[in-house]
């Protein structure tokens, strides 16, 4: 009787109030853990580069809100002779550039991996180049490549290697082969330290091994080293190539394009047109123009480092 | 194959001296182990042999060719490393061929020599695959391979074992001492490990302190360390040792502390005989304790307090303290005693050591 007396007593069961908490539902928090970095991208990439797109297809010009032309823009661009020069210009600048940066940058990287004395300063100290803000950096390379004050020819004066001046930056030649330097010279210490740090990843006792199994120091880079730093190498050369294709400030500063258009690469004749001359809609076009190329490097080059990273 | 001698080597960095005069003769076809605690020098030893470090002072000789300037491919050595230094992006065929390959081998040969290997190892299935795609124990076979394909004149372990798990170190062990009775190749090999250096080496090294404290067979080590780091070092568990005072008994010596006073065997009372009326460490394994039954005399007991009984399944140690030191004594499994219960230990007086309390050298008979 008594067990029946005390369940008949009512018992509260404490049901917690539901409480609205949107966060707690995982798709919510998601979604707004998403949110930043899809305006960030959304404002400065995707609305750009659509609204690049919807240029290129108009007759657009500063003050004028042109009106849809197609592909005309494009056409005109295919026979534009300094368009032509520009494509060349772009992938000889990026081509040279790259294979001297991969050469001295891994250079670098193999003697800065070796202990010596103020090894971390030196390591600091390389990365200069890269740290100085590359407008400021270029302005000093002007003055060094400037035919009168040059302290280039100068130097090779002062040697006996020269008899006049020469015009750095006047002829068409010289003031390629000088943004090439300056570009190499800009991009060496990023190759330098990222190698670095691919080469700080592999095990000396690899190299040891090797030496013990009879292998001279250079096949130890080739069939050490060199194998095990690609898939590294691939990716700096992947940003590499990025960056060096759609290079405008070391032009712009350097040469502005010139002498007679020389060196204008697709960044700096899309400027020249677009906010230059106003013409927007075929600066647009231009820059547009380096996407298929870009894109086709970006693809060739990630298959490569998924089959090195496979291996 | 060949003899290596090391004499009055020296290793200094800028402000280390990690091997401090190593002299040690190897003969052909012998397996020596050089142990020790981490930063005693074994391994810097064994780098100076393999010519991965240079040599401070002292020479190297492997056969009659003094190696101190040759390069590491010109001393006819072969190494396998403690993280087997396997070449990741190689095939284990090719890992093991590299070797040959650089020394310009034809295929055929190196072909047949790898085939052979693998043979002998076991991995003959493993051939076409990358080391990650391997287990700990293959890896460590592909090294061995790698080593063993050159016919060299000397092998230099460093620490093979120490990445393996327990079970799969004591079968490699097995396996690697099957494997040197086979080629018979003079082998150096190092580990911190005794148990390691006792089952492998024909003979063994102890080092400590970049100094050789004793080389020996290994029951000689055993049996009769030279001083009171080898006898702690050498053995599982560790030999105890009690600090006790020397004092003449009538005809006999006793050794005693606070906590025990016990009579020193016969064999050792001319040599303990000017330590009289000075400090010594009394040495004794747990092996060579027992439980005291009554049969044997007083002066070879002493009494203890249990504070931990670990069963063991083939014996049980005890963990006691007997005044100020704690002392472990591996009993019949059949005893049963309680933490905190007072025994009485007998040890075997022919297999008690003594060392000077100063030189910690050991006092022998």
């Amino acid at each position: 009787m008594a067990v029946a007396a005390s369940t008949s007593t009512p018992q509260r069961v404490i049901v917690p109030k539901a409480k609205w908490r949107p966060l707690e539902n995982e798709r919510n928090l998601a979604w707004l853990l998403l949110l930043p970095t899809m305006v960030l991208l959304g404002l400065f990439i995707a609305y750009p580069f659509m609204r690049g797109l919807l240029l290129s297809v108009t007759d657009t010009r500063v003050g004028v809100p042109g009106e849809f032309v197609g592909l005309d823009n494009f056409r005109r661009l295919a026979s534009d002779p300094i368009f032509h020069a520009v494509v060349w210009n772009t992938c000889w600048y990026t081509f040279v550039t790259t294979i001297f940066k991969l050469g001295l940058g891994l250079w670098l990287a193999l003697l800065l991996n070796r202990s010596f004395r103020f090894k971390a300063f030196t390591r600091a100290f390389i990365l200069l180049p890269f740290i100085i803000p590359t407008v400021l950096s270029t302005f000093a390379w002007k003055w060094m490549f400037d035919p009168t004050f040059s302290v280039l020819n100068w130097m090779l004066y002062q040697t006996g290697l020269i008899r006049g001046a020469i015009n750095w930056l006047g002829d068409g030649d010289l003031a390629m082969l000088s943004i090439i330097i300056v570009n190499i010279w800009r991009g060496v210490p990023f190759f330098a330290i990222s190698l670095l740090a691919g080469l700080q990843t592999i095990s000396p006792d690899l190299n040891e091994a090797a030496a013990i199994d009879g292998a001279r120091p250079w096949q130890r880079f080739w069939y050490i080293t060199w194998p095990l730093l690609l898939p590294v190498t691939m990716v700096v050369m992947l940003f590499s190539v990025i960056q060096t294709f759609a290079d405008f400030q070391i032009v712009y500063v350097m040469t502005g394009g010139g002498p007679a258009n020389a060196t204008h690469l697709f960044a700096t004749y899309a400027y020249q047109l677009g906010v230059g001359t106003g013409l927007l809609s075929q600066g647009a076009a231009v820059s547009l123009a380096m996407f298929p190329i870009l894109l086709l490097i970006v693809i060739i080059q990630l298959l490569y480092i998924r089959r090195v990273e496979v291996r | 194959m060949a003899t290596v001698s090391i004499r009055g080597v020296h290793k200094r960095y800028d402000d280390f001296h990690a091997v401090k005069g190593v002299s040690l003769e190897i003969k052909d076809k012998e397996f020596v182990v050089l142990v020790g605690p981490s930063g005693c020098g074994k391994t810097t030893t064994l780098r100076m042999v393999a010519g991965l470090e240079t040599i401070t002072e002292g020479t190297i000789l492997i056969g009659d060719t003094v190696v101190n300037e040759l390069p590491p491919m010109d001393r006819d050595i072969a190494m396998v490393f403690q993280n087997y230094a396997l070449y990741p992006h190689m095939s284990v065929y090719d890992n093991m061929a590299f070797g040959l390959k650089m020394r310009k081998f034809d295929k055929a040969e190196i072909k047949r020599r790898v085939s052979e290997a693998a043979d002998i190892l076991g991995i003959k299935d493993h051939l076409h695959r990358k080391p990650r795609q391997l287990s700990g124990g293959q890896r460590q076979r592909v090294a061995l391979g790698r080593a063993i394909v050159r016919n060299p004149q000397v092998f230099l372990f460093d620490e093979p074992l120490s990445n393996l798990d327990a079970k799969l170190r004591v079968q490699m062990r097995v396996e690697l001492k099957k494997l040197h009775q086979r080629l018979g190749t003079t082998a150096v090999y190092v580990t911190h490990d005794q148990v390691e250096a006792m089952t492998l080496g024909d003979r063994v090294v102890v080092m400590k302190d970049g100094l050789i404290q004793q080389v020996g067979e290994p029951l000689e080590l055993y049996n009769h360390p030279a001083n009171k780091y080898v006898g702690g070092f050498i053995g599982s568990p560790a030999m105890n040792f009690a600090d006790v005072t020397i004092a003449q008994n009538g005809s006999g010596l006793v050794a005693s502390n606070s906590a025990m006073n016990i009579g020193v065997p016969e064999h050792l009372a001319a040599p303990l005989g000017p330590h009289v009326g000075r400090p010594a460490t009394f040495g004794i394994r747990p092996e060579d304790l027992r439980l005291a039954d009554g049969s044997e005399p007083a002066h070879h007991t002493f009494e203890a307090v249990v504070e931990v009984a670990e069963q063991l399944g083939s014996e049980i140690l005890l963990d006691v303290s007997c005044g100020p030191s704690s002392m472990v004594a591996s009993v019949d499994p059949t005893v049963r005693v309680k933490p905190g219960e007072k025994i009485r230990l007998a040890f075997n007086p022919h297999r008690a050591h003594f060392f000077d309390g100063k030189t910690e050298m050991a006092v022998r008979g």
